[in-house]
Protein backbone atom coordinates (compact mmCIF):
# COMPACT_ATOMS: atom_id res chain seq x y z
CA UNK A 1 0.00 0.00 0.00
CA UNK A 2 1.06 3.57 0.12
CA UNK A 3 1.93 6.54 2.22
CA UNK A 4 0.57 10.00 1.39
CA UNK A 5 2.45 13.03 2.69
CA UNK A 6 0.98 16.46 2.16
CA UNK A 7 3.50 19.15 3.08
CA UNK A 8 2.64 22.83 3.38
CA UNK A 9 0.25 22.74 0.49
CA UNK A 10 -1.55 25.93 -0.53
CA UNK A 11 -4.07 26.39 -3.31
CA UNK A 12 -5.58 29.67 -4.47
CA UNK A 13 -8.35 30.22 -6.93
CA UNK A 14 -8.74 33.36 -8.94
CA UNK A 15 -12.37 34.33 -9.13
CA UNK A 16 -13.90 35.85 -12.22
CA UNK A 17 -13.80 39.29 -10.66
CA UNK A 18 -10.06 38.96 -10.11
CA UNK A 19 -10.11 38.43 -6.35
CA UNK A 20 -7.96 35.64 -4.97
CA UNK A 21 -9.56 32.95 -2.86
CA UNK A 22 -7.27 31.00 -0.57
CA UNK A 23 -9.00 27.63 -0.67
CA UNK A 24 -6.22 25.68 1.05
CA UNK A 25 -3.65 27.39 3.26
CA UNK A 26 -0.38 25.74 4.14
CA UNK A 27 -1.84 22.36 5.01
CA UNK A 28 0.31 19.45 6.10
CA UNK A 29 -1.09 16.00 6.63
CA UNK A 30 0.28 12.47 6.54
CA UNK A 31 -1.57 9.28 5.84
CA UNK A 32 0.65 6.36 6.69
CA UNK A 33 0.64 3.08 4.90
CA UNK A 34 -2.67 1.36 5.57
CA UNK A 35 -4.07 4.23 7.59
CA UNK A 36 -7.52 5.74 7.26
CA UNK A 37 -7.71 9.50 7.69
CA UNK A 38 -11.01 11.34 7.73
CA UNK A 39 -11.25 15.06 6.96
CA UNK A 40 -14.23 16.90 8.40
CA UNK A 41 -15.21 20.55 8.35
CA UNK A 42 -17.86 22.98 7.21
CA UNK A 43 -18.66 23.30 3.55
CA UNK A 44 -16.30 25.59 1.67
CA UNK A 45 -13.42 24.87 4.01
CA UNK A 46 -11.24 23.43 1.26
CA UNK A 47 -11.63 19.71 1.95
CA UNK A 48 -12.39 18.74 -1.64
CA UNK A 49 -9.71 21.01 -2.99
CA UNK A 50 -7.12 19.45 -0.72
CA UNK A 51 -8.19 15.97 -1.69
CA UNK A 52 -8.06 16.85 -5.36
CA UNK A 53 -4.50 18.09 -5.14
CA UNK A 54 -3.43 14.60 -4.10
CA UNK A 55 -4.18 13.10 -7.52
CA UNK A 56 -3.50 16.26 -9.47
CA UNK A 57 -7.07 17.21 -10.32
CA UNK A 58 -6.03 20.53 -8.81
CA UNK A 59 -2.47 21.77 -8.92
CA UNK A 60 -1.31 23.32 -5.69
CA UNK A 61 0.59 26.60 -5.90
CA UNK A 62 3.10 25.66 -3.26
CA UNK A 63 4.15 22.84 -1.01
CA UNK A 64 4.73 19.26 -1.97
CA UNK A 65 2.75 16.06 -2.10
CA UNK A 66 4.62 12.80 -1.76
CA UNK A 67 3.11 9.45 -2.54
CA UNK A 68 5.45 6.71 -1.44
CA UNK A 69 8.16 9.33 -1.47
CA UNK A 70 7.51 10.45 -5.04
CA UNK A 71 6.73 14.15 -5.34
CA UNK A 72 3.73 14.41 -7.63
CA UNK A 73 4.30 18.11 -8.18
CA UNK A 74 7.79 17.50 -9.50
CA UNK A 75 7.97 18.34 -13.19
CA UNK A 76 9.60 14.99 -13.89
CA UNK A 77 6.81 13.00 -12.27
CA UNK A 78 4.28 11.56 -14.67
CA UNK A 79 1.03 12.52 -12.99
CA UNK A 80 -0.85 9.89 -14.97
CA UNK A 81 1.21 7.17 -13.38
CA UNK A 82 0.34 8.58 -9.97
CA UNK A 83 -3.35 8.58 -10.86
CA UNK A 84 -3.14 4.90 -11.77
CA UNK A 85 -2.08 4.23 -8.21
CA UNK A 86 -4.53 6.52 -6.44
CA UNK A 87 -8.22 5.81 -6.87
CA UNK A 88 -10.87 8.44 -6.35
CA UNK A 89 -14.57 8.27 -5.53
CA UNK A 90 -16.71 11.36 -6.01
CA UNK A 91 -19.78 12.68 -4.29
CA UNK A 92 -21.80 12.51 -7.50
CA UNK A 93 -20.50 9.06 -8.57
CA UNK A 94 -19.54 10.29 -12.06
CA UNK A 95 -20.13 6.94 -13.70
CA UNK A 96 -20.02 7.01 -17.50
CA UNK A 97 -23.69 6.93 -18.50
CA UNK A 98 -23.11 5.63 -22.02
CA UNK A 99 -21.30 2.51 -20.80
CA UNK A 100 -22.65 -0.54 -19.02
CA UNK A 101 -21.60 -1.13 -15.43
CA UNK A 102 -19.08 -3.70 -16.63
CA UNK A 103 -17.63 -1.38 -19.27
CA UNK A 104 -17.38 1.42 -16.73
CA UNK A 105 -15.18 -0.83 -14.65
CA UNK A 106 -13.06 -2.33 -17.41
CA UNK A 107 -12.43 0.90 -19.34
CA UNK A 108 -9.39 2.08 -17.41
CA UNK A 109 -7.78 -1.33 -16.80
CA UNK A 110 -7.97 -2.01 -20.53
CA UNK A 111 -6.99 1.44 -21.79
CA UNK A 112 -4.46 2.40 -19.16
CA UNK A 113 -3.16 -0.90 -17.79
CA UNK A 114 -3.51 -2.59 -21.20
CA UNK A 115 -5.25 -5.54 -19.63
CA UNK A 116 -7.01 -7.94 -21.99
CA UNK A 117 -10.78 -7.72 -22.07
CA UNK A 118 -11.18 -11.19 -20.58
CA UNK A 119 -8.87 -10.51 -17.72
CA UNK A 120 -10.43 -7.12 -17.02
CA UNK A 121 -13.95 -8.52 -17.11
CA UNK A 122 -13.11 -11.44 -14.81
CA UNK A 123 -11.64 -9.05 -12.35
CA UNK A 124 -14.58 -6.66 -12.65
CA UNK A 125 -17.02 -9.50 -12.01
CA UNK A 126 -15.10 -10.57 -8.91
CA UNK A 127 -15.18 -7.05 -7.56
CA UNK A 128 -18.85 -6.62 -8.41
CA UNK A 129 -19.59 -9.83 -6.55
CA UNK A 130 -17.68 -8.48 -3.59
CA UNK A 131 -20.03 -5.48 -3.39
CA UNK A 132 -23.09 -7.61 -4.14
CA UNK A 133 -23.78 -6.25 -7.62
CA UNK A 134 -22.76 -9.10 -9.90
CA UNK A 135 -26.25 -9.22 -11.39
CA UNK A 136 -26.04 -5.58 -12.46
CA UNK A 137 -22.99 -5.96 -14.70
CA UNK A 138 -24.85 -5.47 -17.95
CA UNK A 139 -27.14 -2.66 -16.88
CA UNK A 140 -26.58 1.00 -17.53
CA UNK A 141 -25.67 3.15 -14.51
CA UNK A 142 -28.94 5.12 -14.76
CA UNK A 143 -30.86 1.90 -14.07
CA UNK A 144 -29.18 1.61 -10.68
CA UNK A 145 -30.04 3.28 -7.39
CA UNK A 146 -27.67 5.88 -5.98
CA UNK A 147 -26.19 3.45 -3.49
CA UNK A 148 -25.61 0.89 -6.20
CA UNK A 149 -24.03 3.49 -8.46
CA UNK A 150 -21.63 4.56 -5.76
CA UNK A 151 -20.64 0.95 -5.09
CA UNK A 152 -19.95 0.57 -8.81
CA UNK A 153 -17.87 3.75 -8.68
CA UNK A 154 -15.83 2.27 -5.85
CA UNK A 155 -15.35 -0.93 -7.81
CA UNK A 156 -14.34 1.09 -10.87
CA UNK A 157 -11.58 2.71 -8.85
CA UNK A 158 -10.53 -0.59 -7.25
CA UNK A 159 -10.25 -2.29 -10.63
CA UNK A 160 -7.09 -0.27 -11.21
CA UNK A 161 -5.59 -1.91 -8.12
CA UNK A 162 -4.74 1.41 -6.50
CA UNK A 163 -2.38 1.68 -3.56
CA UNK A 164 -4.49 4.39 -1.97
CA UNK A 165 -8.03 5.67 -2.27
CA UNK A 166 -9.52 9.14 -2.01
CA UNK A 167 -13.21 9.59 -1.19
CA UNK A 168 -14.94 12.96 -1.44
CA UNK A 169 -18.18 12.80 0.53
CA UNK A 170 -19.10 9.46 -1.01
CA UNK A 171 -22.42 9.16 0.79
CA UNK A 172 -23.65 12.72 0.89
CA UNK A 173 -25.57 12.55 -2.38
CA UNK A 174 -27.36 9.41 -1.23
CA UNK A 175 -30.76 8.87 0.29
CA UNK A 176 -30.37 7.89 3.95
CA UNK A 177 -31.43 4.29 3.41
CA UNK A 178 -28.63 3.75 0.91
CA UNK A 179 -25.80 5.14 2.96
CA UNK A 180 -25.15 1.97 4.91
CA UNK A 181 -24.56 -0.23 1.88
CA UNK A 182 -21.84 2.13 0.69
CA UNK A 183 -20.29 2.58 4.11
CA UNK A 184 -20.15 -1.18 4.54
CA UNK A 185 -18.07 -1.47 1.38
CA UNK A 186 -15.78 1.33 2.54
CA UNK A 187 -15.44 -0.29 5.93
CA UNK A 188 -14.47 -3.58 4.34
CA UNK A 189 -11.89 -1.75 2.30
CA UNK A 190 -10.51 0.01 5.35
CA UNK A 191 -10.24 -3.29 7.24
CA UNK A 192 -8.40 -4.84 4.31
CA UNK A 193 -5.59 -2.38 4.89
CA UNK A 194 -6.21 0.11 2.12
CA UNK A 195 -4.66 3.52 2.63
CA UNK A 196 -7.62 5.90 2.61
CA UNK A 197 -7.99 9.66 2.75
CA UNK A 198 -11.59 10.71 2.86
CA UNK A 199 -13.93 13.56 3.39
CA UNK A 200 -17.04 12.34 5.15
CA UNK A 201 -19.34 13.34 7.93
CA UNK A 202 -20.42 9.83 8.76
CA UNK A 203 -19.17 9.89 12.31
CA UNK A 204 -20.02 6.24 12.82
CA UNK A 205 -17.68 5.36 10.01
CA UNK A 206 -14.99 7.63 11.38
CA UNK A 207 -15.23 6.01 14.81
CA UNK A 208 -15.16 2.52 13.39
CA UNK A 209 -12.47 2.91 10.77
CA UNK A 210 -10.45 6.09 11.09
CA UNK A 211 -6.99 6.25 12.61
CA UNK A 212 -7.11 10.01 12.56
CA UNK A 213 -9.70 12.73 12.12
CA UNK A 214 -8.65 16.09 10.72
CA UNK A 215 -10.82 19.16 11.22
CA UNK A 216 -10.49 21.83 8.54
CA UNK A 217 -11.95 25.32 8.51
CA UNK A 218 -11.26 28.22 6.15
CA UNK A 219 -8.64 26.28 4.26
CA UNK A 220 -6.61 25.36 7.32
CA UNK A 221 -6.20 22.30 9.47
CA UNK A 222 -7.50 23.53 12.80
CA UNK A 223 -7.18 20.37 14.80
CA UNK A 224 -6.54 16.68 14.37
CA UNK A 225 -6.52 13.59 16.53
CA UNK A 226 -7.94 10.13 16.98
CA UNK A 227 -11.70 9.84 16.52
CA UNK A 228 -12.11 9.37 20.26
CA UNK A 229 -10.17 12.52 21.10
CA UNK A 230 -11.81 14.57 18.41
CA UNK A 231 -15.37 13.59 19.11
CA UNK A 232 -15.20 13.34 22.90
CA UNK A 233 -13.23 16.46 23.72
CA UNK A 234 -12.18 18.67 20.84
CA UNK A 235 -9.65 21.28 21.94
CA UNK A 236 -10.54 24.21 19.74
CA UNK A 237 -13.75 26.17 19.98
CA UNK A 238 -14.35 25.93 16.23
CA UNK A 239 -14.14 22.17 16.27
CA UNK A 240 -16.43 22.11 19.29
CA UNK A 241 -19.00 24.28 17.55
CA UNK A 242 -18.82 22.26 14.39
CA UNK A 243 -19.15 18.92 16.15
CA UNK A 244 -22.04 20.19 18.24
CA UNK A 245 -23.64 21.07 14.99
CA UNK A 246 -23.43 17.63 13.49
CA UNK A 247 -23.37 15.18 16.40
CA UNK B 1 -30.48 4.05 10.30
CA UNK B 2 -27.08 4.70 8.88
CA UNK B 3 -24.85 2.09 10.28
CA UNK B 4 -25.97 -0.85 12.33
CA UNK B 5 -22.66 -2.59 11.88
CA UNK B 6 -20.74 0.46 12.89
CA UNK B 7 -20.42 1.62 16.44
CA UNK B 8 -22.93 4.34 17.16
CA UNK B 9 -22.00 7.21 19.41
CA UNK B 10 -24.37 6.95 22.37
CA UNK B 11 -25.87 10.41 21.97
CA UNK B 12 -27.34 9.99 18.54
CA UNK B 13 -31.07 9.46 18.80
CA UNK B 14 -31.87 11.51 15.74
CA UNK B 15 -34.78 11.14 13.40
CA UNK B 16 -34.19 10.87 9.70
CA UNK B 17 -35.58 14.33 9.19
CA UNK B 18 -33.12 15.82 11.63
CA UNK B 19 -30.30 13.87 10.07
CA UNK B 20 -31.19 15.14 6.62
CA UNK B 21 -31.19 18.66 7.97
CA UNK B 22 -27.74 18.17 9.39
CA UNK B 23 -26.60 16.59 6.21
CA UNK B 24 -27.74 19.57 4.22
CA UNK B 25 -25.79 21.88 6.48
CA UNK B 26 -22.61 19.87 6.32
CA UNK B 27 -22.47 18.54 2.82
CA UNK B 28 -20.63 20.83 0.44
CA UNK B 29 -22.03 21.98 -2.79
CA UNK B 30 -20.37 19.87 -5.41
CA UNK B 31 -18.63 22.83 -6.97
CA UNK B 32 -16.81 20.79 -9.57
CA UNK B 33 -19.58 18.48 -10.56
CA UNK B 34 -22.65 20.50 -11.29
CA UNK B 35 -25.06 18.15 -12.94
CA UNK B 36 -26.70 19.40 -16.06
CA UNK B 37 -29.80 18.15 -17.74
CA UNK B 38 -29.05 16.69 -21.15
CA UNK B 39 -29.08 19.63 -23.50
CA UNK B 40 -31.10 19.82 -26.65
CA UNK B 41 -29.41 22.03 -29.13
CA UNK B 42 -31.04 23.54 -32.15
CA UNK B 43 -29.25 26.06 -34.24
CA UNK B 44 -30.90 27.06 -37.48
CA UNK B 45 -34.47 26.22 -38.31
CA UNK B 46 -36.66 25.33 -35.38
CA UNK B 47 -37.00 21.68 -34.61
CA UNK B 48 -39.52 20.19 -36.96
CA UNK B 49 -38.83 16.58 -36.32
CA UNK B 50 -41.98 14.90 -35.13
CA UNK B 51 -41.62 12.25 -32.46
CA UNK B 52 -44.11 9.85 -31.07
CA UNK B 53 -45.88 11.43 -28.19
CA UNK B 54 -45.88 14.80 -29.85
CA UNK B 55 -49.31 14.33 -31.35
CA UNK B 56 -49.68 17.85 -32.62
CA UNK B 57 -46.50 17.75 -34.68
CA UNK B 58 -47.17 14.25 -35.93
CA UNK B 59 -50.59 15.30 -37.14
CA UNK B 60 -49.31 18.38 -38.92
CA UNK B 61 -46.52 16.33 -40.42
CA UNK B 62 -49.06 13.85 -41.79
CA UNK B 63 -51.35 16.54 -43.13
CA UNK B 64 -48.54 18.38 -44.86
CA UNK B 65 -46.91 15.27 -46.24
CA UNK B 66 -50.02 13.63 -47.63
CA UNK B 67 -51.35 16.99 -48.77
CA UNK B 68 -48.19 17.62 -50.75
CA UNK B 69 -48.19 14.14 -52.26
CA UNK B 70 -51.85 14.36 -53.19
CA UNK B 71 -51.46 17.78 -54.81
CA UNK B 72 -48.43 16.63 -56.78
CA UNK B 73 -50.12 13.43 -57.94
CA UNK B 74 -53.33 15.24 -58.90
CA UNK B 75 -51.43 17.84 -60.88
CA UNK B 76 -49.50 15.16 -62.76
CA UNK B 77 -52.61 13.04 -63.40
CA UNK B 78 -55.01 15.77 -64.43
CA UNK B 79 -52.63 17.93 -66.39
CA UNK B 80 -49.88 15.58 -67.45
CA UNK B 81 -48.92 17.71 -70.42
CA UNK B 82 -47.79 20.47 -68.14
CA UNK B 83 -47.00 18.94 -64.76
CA UNK B 84 -45.90 15.40 -65.54
CA UNK B 85 -43.42 16.83 -68.02
CA UNK B 86 -42.13 19.33 -65.49
CA UNK B 87 -41.90 16.60 -62.87
CA UNK B 88 -40.01 14.23 -65.16
CA UNK B 89 -37.57 16.96 -66.08
CA UNK B 90 -36.87 18.43 -62.65
CA UNK B 91 -36.69 15.11 -60.82
CA UNK B 92 -33.45 14.36 -62.66
CA UNK B 93 -31.86 16.95 -60.40
CA UNK B 94 -32.34 14.75 -57.35
CA UNK B 95 -29.04 12.85 -57.61
CA UNK B 96 -27.08 16.10 -57.66
CA UNK B 97 -29.07 17.51 -54.76
CA UNK B 98 -28.54 14.35 -52.74
CA UNK B 99 -24.88 14.12 -53.60
CA UNK B 100 -24.29 17.71 -52.52
CA UNK B 101 -26.34 17.32 -49.36
CA UNK B 102 -24.86 14.06 -48.15
CA UNK B 103 -21.22 14.78 -48.86
CA UNK B 104 -21.51 18.34 -47.61
CA UNK B 105 -23.09 17.24 -44.34
CA UNK B 106 -20.28 14.72 -43.85
CA UNK B 107 -17.77 17.45 -44.58
CA UNK B 108 -19.55 19.82 -42.25
CA UNK B 109 -19.56 17.25 -39.43
CA UNK B 110 -15.84 16.71 -39.93
CA UNK B 111 -15.05 20.44 -39.94
CA UNK B 112 -17.54 21.00 -37.14
CA UNK B 113 -15.93 18.37 -34.94
CA UNK B 114 -12.54 19.95 -35.42
CA UNK B 115 -13.75 23.49 -34.74
CA UNK B 116 -16.04 22.33 -31.94
CA UNK B 117 -13.15 20.63 -30.18
CA UNK B 118 -10.95 23.61 -31.03
CA UNK B 119 -13.29 26.15 -29.52
CA UNK B 120 -13.67 24.03 -26.37
CA UNK B 121 -9.90 23.86 -26.09
CA UNK B 122 -7.99 25.82 -23.52
CA UNK B 123 -5.33 26.68 -26.08
CA UNK B 124 -5.82 30.40 -26.77
CA UNK B 125 -4.56 30.39 -30.36
CA UNK B 126 -6.61 27.38 -31.44
CA UNK B 127 -9.57 28.86 -29.68
CA UNK B 128 -9.19 32.21 -31.44
CA UNK B 129 -8.82 30.65 -34.87
CA UNK B 130 -12.02 28.67 -34.40
CA UNK B 131 -13.80 31.73 -33.07
CA UNK B 132 -12.80 33.85 -36.04
CA UNK B 133 -13.89 31.16 -38.48
CA UNK B 134 -17.31 31.00 -36.86
CA UNK B 135 -17.67 34.79 -36.87
CA UNK B 136 -16.66 35.04 -40.52
CA UNK B 137 -19.13 32.43 -41.63
CA UNK B 138 -21.93 33.83 -39.52
CA UNK B 139 -21.43 37.32 -40.81
CA UNK B 140 -21.55 36.63 -44.54
CA UNK B 141 -24.67 35.52 -46.41
CA UNK B 142 -24.56 31.88 -47.37
CA UNK B 143 -25.04 32.64 -51.04
CA UNK B 144 -22.16 35.10 -51.07
CA UNK B 145 -19.86 32.66 -49.26
CA UNK B 146 -20.80 29.91 -51.59
CA UNK B 147 -20.05 31.91 -54.72
CA UNK B 148 -16.85 33.31 -53.26
CA UNK B 149 -15.54 29.91 -52.20
CA UNK B 150 -16.60 28.36 -55.46
CA UNK B 151 -14.69 30.86 -57.53
CA UNK B 152 -11.78 30.95 -55.12
CA UNK B 153 -11.45 27.18 -55.20
CA UNK B 154 -11.87 27.18 -58.95
CA UNK B 155 -9.05 29.66 -59.46
CA UNK B 156 -6.70 27.92 -57.03
CA UNK B 157 -7.09 24.29 -57.94
CA UNK B 158 -8.67 22.46 -60.79
CA UNK B 159 -11.58 20.56 -59.38
CA UNK B 160 -14.97 19.62 -60.62
CA UNK B 161 -17.78 22.05 -59.99
CA UNK B 162 -19.64 19.67 -57.74
CA UNK B 163 -16.59 19.03 -55.57
CA UNK B 164 -16.04 22.75 -55.19
CA UNK B 165 -19.69 23.20 -54.27
CA UNK B 166 -19.53 20.42 -51.70
CA UNK B 167 -16.39 21.88 -50.14
CA UNK B 168 -17.96 25.33 -50.07
CA UNK B 169 -21.15 24.03 -48.45
CA UNK B 170 -19.10 22.04 -45.94
CA UNK B 171 -17.12 25.09 -44.93
CA UNK B 172 -20.27 27.19 -44.57
CA UNK B 173 -22.18 24.62 -42.54
CA UNK B 174 -19.06 23.54 -40.67
CA UNK B 175 -19.16 26.71 -38.61
CA UNK B 176 -22.69 26.08 -37.39
CA UNK B 177 -21.87 22.44 -36.85
CA UNK B 178 -18.86 23.54 -34.83
CA UNK B 179 -21.09 25.58 -32.56
CA UNK B 180 -23.42 22.64 -32.13
CA UNK B 181 -20.58 20.32 -31.24
CA UNK B 182 -18.99 22.86 -28.91
CA UNK B 183 -22.29 23.23 -27.06
CA UNK B 184 -22.57 19.44 -26.99
CA UNK B 185 -19.12 19.00 -25.50
CA UNK B 186 -19.81 21.68 -22.92
CA UNK B 187 -23.04 20.01 -21.90
CA UNK B 188 -21.13 16.95 -20.68
CA UNK B 189 -20.73 17.35 -16.91
CA UNK B 190 -17.23 18.18 -15.76
CA UNK B 191 -17.32 15.19 -13.43
CA UNK B 192 -17.04 12.92 -16.44
CA UNK B 193 -13.66 14.29 -17.41
CA UNK B 194 -12.57 14.27 -13.79
CA UNK B 195 -13.55 10.66 -13.28
CA UNK B 196 -11.69 9.62 -16.42
CA UNK B 197 -8.67 11.70 -15.48
CA UNK B 198 -8.64 10.28 -11.97
CA UNK B 199 -8.61 6.78 -13.46
CA UNK B 200 -5.42 7.63 -15.30
CA UNK B 201 -6.85 8.02 -18.79
CA UNK B 202 -4.93 10.36 -21.07
CA UNK B 203 -6.60 13.40 -22.60
CA UNK B 204 -7.17 11.70 -25.92
CA UNK B 205 -8.43 8.50 -24.27
CA UNK B 206 -10.81 10.61 -22.23
CA UNK B 207 -11.99 12.42 -25.34
CA UNK B 208 -12.59 9.36 -27.48
CA UNK B 209 -13.94 7.00 -24.80
CA UNK B 210 -15.89 9.37 -22.59
CA UNK B 211 -16.60 12.77 -24.14
CA UNK B 212 -17.19 11.98 -27.79
CA UNK B 213 -19.71 9.14 -27.40
CA UNK B 214 -21.79 11.23 -25.02
CA UNK B 215 -21.50 14.31 -27.22
CA UNK B 216 -22.72 12.39 -30.26
CA UNK B 217 -25.86 11.46 -28.44
CA UNK B 218 -26.51 15.04 -27.45
CA UNK B 219 -25.81 16.59 -30.85
CA UNK B 220 -27.42 14.03 -33.11
CA UNK B 221 -30.85 15.69 -33.16
CA UNK B 222 -29.25 19.03 -34.00
CA UNK B 223 -27.18 17.41 -36.74
CA UNK B 224 -30.38 15.90 -38.11
CA UNK B 225 -31.83 19.38 -38.27
CA UNK B 226 -28.77 20.66 -40.06
CA UNK B 227 -29.13 17.82 -42.51
CA UNK B 228 -32.61 19.03 -43.40
CA UNK B 229 -31.42 22.63 -43.69
CA UNK B 230 -28.61 21.44 -45.89
CA UNK B 231 -31.03 19.69 -48.22
CA UNK B 232 -32.86 22.95 -48.68
CA UNK B 233 -29.85 25.23 -48.82
CA UNK B 234 -28.13 22.96 -51.31
CA UNK B 235 -30.53 24.56 -53.78
CA UNK B 236 -28.17 27.54 -53.68
CA UNK B 237 -25.67 25.52 -55.69
CA UNK B 238 -28.00 25.83 -58.64
CA UNK B 239 -26.40 29.21 -59.15
CA UNK B 240 -23.06 27.45 -59.63
CA UNK B 241 -24.20 25.69 -62.78
CA UNK B 242 -24.84 22.38 -61.06
CA UNK B 243 -27.94 20.54 -62.22
CA UNK B 244 -29.73 20.09 -58.95
CA UNK B 245 -33.50 20.15 -58.63
CA UNK B 246 -33.78 23.92 -58.66
CA UNK B 247 -31.35 24.31 -61.55
CA UNK B 248 -33.33 21.79 -63.60
CA UNK B 249 -36.46 23.74 -62.84
CA UNK B 250 -34.90 26.99 -64.00
CA UNK B 251 -33.69 25.32 -67.19
CA UNK B 252 -37.20 24.14 -67.83
CA UNK B 253 -38.59 27.61 -67.27
CA UNK B 254 -36.16 29.13 -69.74
CA UNK B 255 -37.36 26.66 -72.35
CA UNK B 256 -41.10 26.77 -71.72
CA UNK B 257 -41.73 29.95 -69.72
CA UNK B 258 -43.99 27.93 -67.39
CA UNK B 259 -42.45 29.67 -64.42
CA UNK B 260 -45.22 29.42 -61.85
CA UNK B 261 -46.11 25.81 -62.64
CA UNK B 262 -42.46 24.72 -62.59
CA UNK B 263 -41.68 26.41 -59.32
CA UNK B 264 -44.76 24.82 -57.80
CA UNK B 265 -43.46 21.38 -58.70
CA UNK B 266 -39.98 22.22 -57.48
CA UNK B 267 -41.38 23.44 -54.19
CA UNK B 268 -43.46 20.30 -53.77
CA UNK B 269 -40.49 18.06 -54.48
CA UNK B 270 -38.34 19.83 -51.88
CA UNK B 271 -41.17 19.77 -49.40
CA UNK B 272 -41.76 16.06 -49.77
CA UNK B 273 -38.05 15.32 -49.51
CA UNK B 274 -37.53 17.35 -46.37
CA UNK B 275 -40.63 15.86 -44.76
CA UNK B 276 -39.42 12.33 -45.45
CA UNK B 277 -36.01 13.22 -44.14
CA UNK B 278 -37.36 14.79 -40.97
CA UNK B 279 -39.34 11.65 -40.29
CA UNK B 280 -36.26 9.49 -40.79
CA UNK B 281 -34.27 11.63 -38.40
CA UNK B 282 -37.12 11.34 -35.90
CA UNK B 283 -37.04 7.55 -36.10
CA UNK B 284 -33.30 7.51 -35.67
CA UNK B 285 -33.58 9.58 -32.53
CA UNK B 286 -36.24 7.34 -31.08
CA UNK B 287 -34.06 4.31 -31.64
CA UNK B 288 -31.13 6.08 -30.10
CA UNK B 289 -33.15 6.85 -27.00
CA UNK B 290 -34.39 3.29 -26.73
CA UNK B 291 -30.86 1.98 -26.85
CA UNK B 292 -30.16 4.01 -23.75
N1 LIG C 1 -12.50 25.52 -9.47
C1 LIG C 1 -12.74 26.49 -8.56
N2 LIG C 1 -12.71 27.79 -8.92
C2 LIG C 1 -12.92 28.76 -8.01
N3 LIG C 1 -13.18 28.55 -6.72
C3 LIG C 1 -13.23 27.27 -6.30
C4 LIG C 1 -13.02 26.17 -7.20
N4 LIG C 1 -13.12 25.02 -6.50
C5 LIG C 1 -13.40 25.37 -5.23
N5 LIG C 1 -13.47 26.71 -5.11
C6 LIG C 1 -13.71 27.45 -3.86
O1 LIG C 1 -12.75 27.03 -2.92
C7 LIG C 1 -13.35 26.94 -1.63
C8 LIG C 1 -13.15 25.56 -1.08
O2 LIG C 1 -13.95 24.67 -1.81
P1 LIG C 1 -14.02 23.13 -1.54
O3 LIG C 1 -12.64 22.58 -1.53
O4 LIG C 1 -14.95 22.54 -2.53
O5 LIG C 1 -14.63 23.07 -0.09
P2 LIG C 1 -15.31 21.86 0.67
O6 LIG C 1 -15.06 20.61 -0.09
O7 LIG C 1 -14.67 21.85 2.02
O8 LIG C 1 -16.75 22.20 0.78
C9 LIG C 1 -14.79 27.32 -1.79
O9 LIG C 1 -14.95 28.67 -1.41
C10 LIG C 1 -15.05 27.14 -3.25
O10 LIG C 1 -16.05 28.03 -3.69
MG1 LIG D 1 -16.42 19.30 -1.01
Amino acid sequence: MAKIEIRNVSKDFENNNGTILHAVKNVSLTVNDGEVVVIIGPSGSGKSTLLRTVNGLETAQSGSILIDGIDIMDKDTDIRQVREEVGMVFQSFNLFPHLSVLDNITLAPMKVRKMSRNEAEDKAMDLLAMVGLADKAHQKPTQLSGGQQQRVAIVRALAMEPKAMLFDEPTSALDPEMIKEVLDVMLKLAKSGMTMLLVTHEMGFARAAADKVVFMADGEVVESGTPEEMFANPKTQRAKDFLNHIL
Amino acid sequence: MVKDTIKQPPTLPKTEGELMEIRNKVVSNPFHTTKKEPTVISMTDGVLIPKKGNKHLVTSWRLTFFGAVVVLVCLCVFDPDTYWKIFKYTITGIPTTFECTIFAILGAVLIGTITGVGSSSKNRVVNQICGIYVELIRGIPLLVQLMFLYYALGSLIHIEGIVAAIIALSICFGAYMGEIIRAGIQSIPKGQVEAATALGLSKSQTFFSVILPQTIKVVLPAIGNEFISMLKDSSLVSILALSDILKRGREYISRTFLSLQTMLVVALIYLILTLILSRLVGFMEERLHKNG
